[in-house]
């Protein structure tokens, strides 16, 4: 990358972390784990296109930079703006989720795996998609299961984000400036002869664990 | 230098030299402990003084640049108060706008109107045009569900951090005989010193000789901390007599009415916190929760204080 496009990409993440903070004041609550810099993955319920900028925002700026998003390629190279952001500023590592536009030899698995291998932390979003229902979590997708089993030494980190959907919800167009809260919970890790749907069906709840009770009428 | 700065700066040395010795003290307390040990209480008491440094000294700065620059220091702190009073609000998505429009629209021009000091606008235009606007906002948008609920914590978290809170800042357009206007800015100093030390004997008082609690189980508040703290306040309000028009009987009868508002403020906050479950209304100041938590005595003195005196010597 040209320096100053590596300079680009340093200014709009502080923008973006700064905008972040004036508008949700979001705020890390370390419930389980502390924030120190140690190779995890960061495990997330996903409402709205906001969350994974608030969690990178509220994370110290010694994880966030060896943190990396996995995010979806048919999203983040959409257009060049995207192409500039997703890859670039938040270091995302994409995954193409259309079967039928992989190449051959794209195993978006391998991609992940790599990450892991470099050493990064990573963020992902187990439910493959936004949760546009009124359940708290979608069934998660294997990929979880599939990177606790290979590299089992990593955390697996549930990290809840409480109130974006009522920050910003779908279709709306101006962000209200509420209190954002990202909570960490303790890491899980698959068990040694734990099935995929147990060990899905544990880490769903070790993230639901982590809501706020509602107290709202 | 006019002689309102003078006064401002002198105010400001004092109240250093206060926090100076506060700072000493509870630094002279932690090298008494033993090394690699900590003491929690020690250390929320130093993080409470570091917060304190920096209001005191943004809050300085405010009084120094004049009406602009209180009114942006209030318009901001209103902001923040606003946004921790709605993240534990009922609401649903057909409220979006109103509350979009309250924090955008109406805390602007409440602020603005301020400035402008269109006295007759200010004092009605929450109460008034904004709690019919905003409601028919949220009416439009269709969804009937615990509607009066939802209207009714909206209206009252604007009433608290918008209305009361911008009436700190309307002290600057009373207009008193015999009183310039540019000393508006000693009239808000003195509110909030004699409020925020009435609070602190309050607290110091009740530990000691407190015994008959106002509200068990919600509130550490003691009938005999109270008193004391008001007492105390209405002392410090007749020793600072020459900050105000009132005269030495009228500034130490303003200060026990403030400081008693702004206690039992603190007593509705406490009971609307215990409802809600949450311990602080945010973790925005270090060592002292949020906004409303540092301010809460402020914003229900300040509307009284506002208009008594706007009564009595305006």
């Amino acid at each position: 990358m040209a320096l100053p496009r590596k300079f680009a990409a340093r200014f709009v993440g502080l923008a973006i972390t700064l905008f972040a903070r004036f508008i949700t004041a979001v705020r890390a609550d370390w419930q389980g784990i502390e924030p120190i810099n140690k190779q995890r993955v960061y495990f997330a319920n996903h409402v709205s296109n906001a969350d994974m900028p608030m969690i990178w925002s509220c994370m110290p700026p010694n994880i966030r930079r060896d943190v990396r998003p996995v995010a979806a390629a048919d999203y983040w190279l959409k257009n060049k703006l995207r192409a500039f952001v997703g890859p670039e500023v938040f270091n995302c590592v994409l995954v193409d989720r259309r079967p039928e536009a992989r190449d051959a030899n794209h195993d978006p698995m391998q991609n992940i795996l790599d990450a892991l291998d470099d050493g990064s932390s990573l963020i992902i979003f187990p439910e493959g998609n936004r949760n546009m229902t009124d359940d708290p979590l979608l069934p998660f997708k294997s990929g979880l299961y599939n990177m606790g089993k290979a590299r089992p030494d990593v955390d697996l980190v549930p990290t809840w984000i409480a109130n974006v959907t009522e920050i910003m919800p779908k279709g709306e167009v101006i962000p209200l400036p509420l209190i954002c809260t990202v909570t960490f919970g303790a890491p899980i890790h698959v068990g040694t002869d734990e099935s995929k749907d147990d060990f899905l069906k544990r880490a769903s709840g070790a993230l639901v664990g982590l809501a706020p009770k509602d107290v709202r009428l | 230098m006019t002689s309102t700065n003078t006064e401002i700066l002198s105010l400001f040395i004092g109240v250093c030299g206060l926090l100076t010795l506060l700072t000493i003290f509870g630094e002279v307390l932690r090298a008494r402990l033993d090394k690699g040990h900590e003491n929690p209480v020690i250390e929320t008491f130093m993080t409470r003084v570091r917060s304190w440094w920096a209001i005191v000294i943004l809050f300085t700065l405010a009084l120094i640049a004049g009406t602009g620059g209180i009114i942006v220091l209030f318009a901001f702190a209103s902001f923040a108060a606003l946004r921790e009073f709605l993240t534990l609000t009922n609401k649903r998505r057909a409220d979006h706008l109103a509350l979009a429009l309250g924090f955008f629209v109406v805390l602007p021009l409440q602020y603005l109107f301020v400035g402008l000091g269109w006295q007759a606008l200010y004092t009605v235009f929450i109460p008034v045009y904004a709690f019919l606007m905003l409601p028919i906002v949220s009416a439009l948008r269709g969804n009937p569900d615990r509607f009066l609920i939802r209207v009714a914590e909206t209206q009252w978290a604007l009433m608290i951090a918008v209305f009361c809170m911008s009436h700190v800042p309307a002290l600057l357009m009373v207009d008193v005989a015999g009183y310039p206007a540019d000393r508006g800015v000693l009239l808000i100093a003195f509110l909030i010193m004699v409020v925020q030390i009435g609070d602190l004997l309050d607290f110091f008082f009740g530990r000691r000789i407190g015994k008959t609690r106002i509200i068990p189980n919600l509130s550490a508040k003691t009938w005999e901390g109270m008193a004391c703290g008001v007492v105390c306040a209405a002392i410090i309000g007749a020793f600072l007599a020459w900050m105000t028009p009132f005269g030495i009987f009228g500034a130490a009868a303003m200060a026990a009415l403030a400081s008693t508002a702004g206690m039992f403020g603190n007593l509705v906050f406490a009971a609307i916190k215990a409802d809600r479950g949450v311990k602080d209304w945010s973790h925005l100041i270090p060592g002292q929760g949020g906004f409303v938590d540092q301010l809460d005595s402020v914003i229900f003195a300040a509307p009284i204080f506002y208009h008594v005196t706007q009564l009595i010597w305006g």
